[in-house]
């Protein structure tokens, strides 16, 4: 068996019973890497060097105290960073030809947090630029490919990291989703993502995109090894005053409990509508058939205001960005201003008219007011019921080139998806089978604020029925 | 959809400025037409009713978050340039913004 093809808990237990040093598992990947990315495109920077290090110093941890294990819950195990995340002394580009050369001089917290876990940081991923895309072809650098079929998109904004995870290059990794960028690429690789409530991991040392939006989160190949990594990624920080001080439960302790109450999800008509491919919509339909067959109750839900996210969102998200993006001028670190890639560009110009004197009430007080009705939609559905299920996109993996030259279309791949981060809440993508074609369909599950929990149990349980989530592509 | 472009020429030239860019004349061109397109879109927005609507602009409900305001660790004036490619006596240095 290939190491580099486990997962976290396989991996756990297999260094736990001394099956492999962590140096082989790092080995294993870094060959795989070798192997597989010239075609896939999903490193930025591969650190080769400092991850060899890194596992001998983890095998002669367990060398010297077997105990460690319990203090150090992702110890010796591979992920690896979508590149917008800083980490200390090596380079973090955001995908951009902007930062090329920049090499942070701290961590962000949660790479910290991660290190302090025993992680060990493989390399950094590729991105759509300042995670500006849906598709990862806005990379400054080079497009990552669909490790299920190179002549498609594996998604984006956190394309690289979602490629990565797909192939076995790593065991898992992070991403940001500010619209849809773990889910989207996700779902269109056959992994599990998780978007967890805004507020729930600290958004410091990541790149800002649209700050009220942002949310920081990861890609495993089960919902198991999501939990595992939430349980030491959440929580509050004192450098990021938007995150929560509610307390963190132990994710993959909890997973396997089930729930007292029977559970009601909610299938939304309007993401079922007549713009959603026919194929996802009956694998999305088949997966909910079998949560009633296991006993959840299933019920329609309207959301009308749905219709209106997109807009909102490329209103709210691009004055967000254009604020933020304000910061790279030139003079302290960064190349100039006219290094910004097209869509960069295209978001700062769209932020800056929006905000400018005169416009500000017809566009941005606007989508805000939008968007509390919006807001609402989703509360008054969660009145009914526990959970919302829904497809994440609405097409397959597209062909590469196939909407670069119209950014409305491109927006229009996050339509399923912005409405978990216009109100905040944590939504889990996770596979739910394949078209004829033989590409993956990605489904969601959303929540309240804070249920990431339910979330997780329920996916642990719909992965424990099913199988999708254990095919591989072939490379 | 109506055919008349959102945005003139101007108009984006002087976005651009705001933005701190400097635009070729095909770029301009190209931003005008893509900008315009997704302002049109945008118009949807107008028919929704939101007279007695409050605004959202952050959605966990925290409020007032501070922290004592001590002296803590931070980088040093070593740590802080060793990114940058031009500096002078433990300084950033950048072109001079005054005439």
């Amino acid at each position: 068996m290939k190491l580099n093809s486990l997962t976290i808990i396989e991996t756990i237990t297999g260094l736990k019973a001394k099956k492999f040093s962590t140096l082989d598992l790092v080995n294993a990947c870094l060959d795989r890497i070798e192997k597989v990315d010239q075609q896939i495109g999903a490193f930025i920077t591969v650190c080769k060097k400092e991850a060899r290090d890194q596992a001998e110093k983890v095998d002669n941890l367990i060398k010297k105290d077997s105990k460690v294990f319990s203090q150090k819950p992702l110890l010796g195990i591979p992920i690896a960073l979508k590149d917008i995340y800083c980490t200390k002394n090596i380079k973090t580009t955001a995908g951009s030809k902007v930062l090329e050369n920049y090499v942070p001089v701290y961590d962000a917290t949660i790479v910290s947090k991660l290190k302090r876990a025993g992680a060990i940081i493989i390399g950094k991923t590729n991105l759509d630029a300042w995670a500006h895309g849906s598709s990862g072809e806005n990379s400054d650098f080079y497009p990552t490919k669909n490790p299920w079929n190179l002549q498609k998109v594996p998604g984006g904004s956190s394309s690289g990291s979602a490629a990565a995870v797909a192939s076995d290059e790593c065991l898992a990794a992070t991403g940001t989703d500010t619209g849809g960028s773990i889910r989207l690429p996700a779902s269109f690789c056959n992994i599990v993502g998780l978007k967890p409530t805004y507020g729930r991991v600290s958004r410091y040392g990541i790149i800002a995109m649209a700050s009220s939006l942002d949310s920081i989160g990861h890609f495993g190949k089960t919902v198991e090894d999501v939990a595992l990594i939430l349980s030491v990624t959440s929580g509050k920080d004192k450098f990021d005053a938007t995150t929560s001080d509610e307390a963190v439960p132990n994710y993959s302790a909890e997973i396997e409990k089930t729930t007292k109450k029977k559970l009601t999800i909610g299938l939304p008509v309007e993401y079922f509508g007549n713009g959603i491919n026919t194929e996802i919509k009956q694998a999305v339909r088949k997966a909910a058939k079998l949560f009633s067959e296991k006993g959840f109750e299933v019920k329609e839900v309207n959301l009308p205001y749905t219709k209106y996210a997109t807009t909102v969102y490329y209103i709210i998200q691009p004055a967000e960005v254009s604020s933020n993006l304000a910061r790279y001028d030139g003079i302290r670190f960064g190349t100039k201003r006219t290094s910004f890639g097209d869509e960069a560009k295209r978001r700062i110009m769209l932020g800056t008219y929006t905000l400018s004197a005169g416009y500000y009430d017809a566009y941005y007080l606007k989508a805000m007011k939008v968007r509390s009705l919006i807001v609402n939609d989703l509360y008054k559905a969660f009145e009914k019921v526990d959970l919302l299920l829904a497809p994440v996109s609405p097409t397959l993996p597209f062909n590469i080139g196939e909407k670069t030259n119209d950014p409305l279309q491109m927006y229009l791949s996050d339509v399923l998806t912005i409405t978990a981060n216009l109100a905040g809440l944590p939504g889990l993508a996770l596979p739910c089978g394949f078209s004829k074609s033989g590409l993956p369909i990605g489904m969601q599950l959303l929540g309240l604020q804070f249920s990431e929990e339910l979330l997780l149990k329920v996916g642990y349980q719909y992965q424990q029925w099913t199988d999708s989530h254990k095919r591989k592509p072939i490379l | 959809m109506d055919k008349q472009k959102k945005l003139s020429i101007n108009q984006v030239e002087h976005i651009a400025k705001l933005a701190n860019f400097h635009l070729s004349k095909k770029e301009l061109s190209k931003f005008q037409r893509q900008l315009s397109e997704i302002l049109s879109y945008i118009e949807i927005l107008n028919k929704v009713d939101t007279s007695k609507i409050k605004t959202t602009s952050q959605v966990t409900g925290l409020e007032n978050v501070f922290k004592k305001d001590r002296v803590e660790e931070s980088l040093t004036q070593k740590e802080a340039l060793s990114n940058t490619k031009s500096k002078q006596n433990g300084y950033f240095k950048v072109k001079s913004i005054f005439e």
